[in-house]
């Protein structure tokens, strides 16, 4: 009897035990750990060790941003797009043509018509678009954003064609800081954009609804079973990916102070893409890596070479689909597993 | 007494392909009704048609009286239809926990929740664990589902079901693919659910059956062949027939 209440006994605790570790492995997964300061303190060093590259800086974290829009979708959701540049080139004109045609020269509020305008024609696309999946979904995608630009080209009297719109004023930020020759205000900018949305993007992520997203991207089938509303889930992250892309854009327009047709080029659908693969899919800090590299090969390769460079890029992204499938962060991460292995007895 | 589940001269058909043909049958709260018949007889589709993966030609399928024929796979499932599937349907890279938090979160309505994190619910965590507990499967709680040997998968596709609460449980085949050192496991929960859910099984194992329902369809090309309970269906020529060069246990 006494031992039967032992067992008993320990049977219960061991279930207690099980249940906290569960539970704890959940409420804890979203807290942030402290190499998470890293691209952050990073990107604060090299405003103050490359102050004559800032200008440059700045369009290293808009394609960061940009890249944190397609991994939402791709890396969360398991949307695959090869025309994510759409919503980035909305945005882009968007952010152009209120301070052009408006007058508005307010930079923030441009931010945030440039997201509306991007959120809207996300909403709009992905609820036709998103009841497909894989292939056709990505040629979809891509055969949209094309179209957008052609008629870009046809509204030429709006949009200035391939010849874009150039010389375009902002008012200083703030109210305060105006744009200087180096872009130093442009990189902060940037910066604190891009870490506002980084937050939003990464509450999303471990937030029940990005719980569902998982499991959309797991499997579709077993999320109708249980009742989930798929198509309205993904048309909904969708729409928030969009909007961010759109944010993205504009500080493309507002950073280089023009904005051309070019910016929906299919170059940029598939840049933001590799920069992802580059980086590593649906692990939030990919974006940063990936981008980092793609834009920094670019910068160095396309001054030393400019007919070659993208070979370079090529290679990487071949090495990287061979023997990194997780991206150089899933490398990382392999890495740093083997040497904890290592040490323990 | 309504049925919990009703369903009236349902029809289907692909082109000239027939794969439900006036398919009639009616499961009271809490009844164990068995599905059976060859392979291609359209069992599955039967369970496709129910949970409106599939839309009917003609015919209608009630719900405690009410028809849901029109609606949407997500609003049954809402009104309390599960499903499991013969071949296992699961979030393979995502843990034995998220799998059933998943289900426990779209029925508690948490699912469409962005600005808080996913374990902060903690009502959700708590349900989903205490039926991972219910299945003995707590302890596997933190592994991936794709790490799980087979048996334990089946186990976890069941554990997503009930976390539905179903009012209707339809189970396709549970224990197909299970080595049969292990498929008692999966027998011993079927035969603890809960009484007041109305079971449909679809089984090929003719022991499982006899053991598990009170009442038996049999279906064959798309049709009901007959319905009556074990004994009948048991000693019934045409389901002998039909199970020709199958073993079929007397009793």
């Amino acid at each position: 009897m006494a031992a039967t209440d032992t067992t008993a006994a320990s049977a219960a605790r061991s279930m207690a035990e099980a249940r906290a570790r569960a539970t704890a492995f959940l409420a804890h997964r979203h807290h942030f750990r402290i190499w998470e300061a890293l691209p952050w303190l990073l990107a604060l060093a090299a405003f103050f060790l490359f102050p004559d590259r800032m200008a440059f800086g700045s369009q290293v974290l808009l394609m960061v941003l940009f890249a944190l829009s397609l991994d939402l979708i791709l890396g969360f959701a398991g949307i695959v797009s090869l025309g994510h540049a759409a919503f980035f080139g909305l945005g882009a004109y968007a952010a152009a043509l209120v301070t052009l045609r408006w007058g508005w020269e307010e930079p923030i509020s441009g931010l945030a018509v440039a997201a509306t305008v991007a959120a809207a024609a996300g909403a709009a696309s992905g609820w036709l678009l998103l009841r497909y999946r894989g292939l056709t979904l990505l040629v979809l995608t891509l055969s949209t954003t094309i179209m957008l630009q052609e008629l870009g080209n046809l509204m030429r009297d709006l949009t200035g064609g391939y010849d874009g719109l150039p010389g375009l004023s902002f008012k200083p930020l703030l109210g305060l800081f105006d744009y200087d020759l180096y872009g130093h205000v442009n990189y902060l900018y940037a910066l604190a954009v891009l870490f506002v949305l980084f937050m939003v993007v990464r509450t999303i992520v471990h937030s029940p609804f990005g719980q569902t997203l998982a499991g959309i991207r797991e499997n579709v089938a077993r999320m109708h079973a249980i009742g989930s509303p798929v198509h309205l889930r993904l048309v909904v992250v969708y729409t928030i990916s969009a909007a961010i892309a759109g944010v993205a854009g504009a500080l493309f327009t507002q950073t280089n102070a023009y904005v051309t047709l070019g910016v929906f080029d299919f170059d940029n659908s598939a840049g933001v893409l590799v920069m992802l693969v580059l980086g590593g899919i649906g692990r939030l800090y990919g974006a940063f890596v990936g981008a980092v590299i793609y834009m920094v090969l670019q910068d160095t390769l396309s001054k030393a070479s400019p007919q070659y460079w993208q070979f370079a890029v090529g290679l990487l992204l071949v090495l990287t689909v061979l023997f990194a499938r997780r991206g150089l962060l899933g490398l990382l991460q392999d890495a740093a597993g083997l040497l904890t292995r290592e040490r323990k007895p | 007494m309504t049925a919990a589940l009703e369903i009236q001269g349902l029809n289907k058909s692909f082109g000239a392909l027939v794969v439900a043909r006036d398919i009639v049958l009616a499961l009271p709260k809490g009844a164990r009704h068995a599905l059976i018949g060859p392979n291609g007889a359209g069992k599955t589709t039967l369970v496709n048609l129910i949970t409106g993966v599939l839309r009917p030609s003609a015919g209608a399928i009630l719900l405690d009286g009410v028809d849901i024929t029109p609606l949407p796979q997500a609003a049954r499932t809402r009104r309390g239809i599960a499903r499991t599937f013969q071949i296992n349907q699961l979030f393979r890279g995502l843990t034995v926990l998220e799998n059933v938090y998943l289900a426990v979160a779209e029925r508690m309505r948490a699912s469409a929740r962005l600005w808080r994190p996913a374990g902060a619910e903690r009502e959700v965590i708590d349900q989903a664990l205490a039926q991972l507990e219910a299945l003995r499967l707590a302890d596997d709680a933190l592994k991936l589902v794709r790490e799980l040997p087979y048996g334990r998968q089946r186990l976890v596709e069941i554990a997503i079901a009930l976390a539905q609460h179903p009012r209707v449980l339809l189970l396709d085949e549970p224990a197909a693919g299970v080595p049969s050192s292990e498929s008692h496991l999966i027998l011993d929960v079927i035969g603890a659910l809960d009484p007041d859910i109305a079971i449909l099984i679809i089984e090929h194992d003719m022991e499982v059956v006899f053991r598990f329902a009170s009442r038996i369809t049999v279906l064959v090309a798309g049709a009901v062949l007959t319905e009556g309970s074990p004994h009948d269906i048991r000693a019934d020529a045409r389901v002998r027939a039909v199970y020709l060069g199958e073993e079929f246990p007397h009793g």
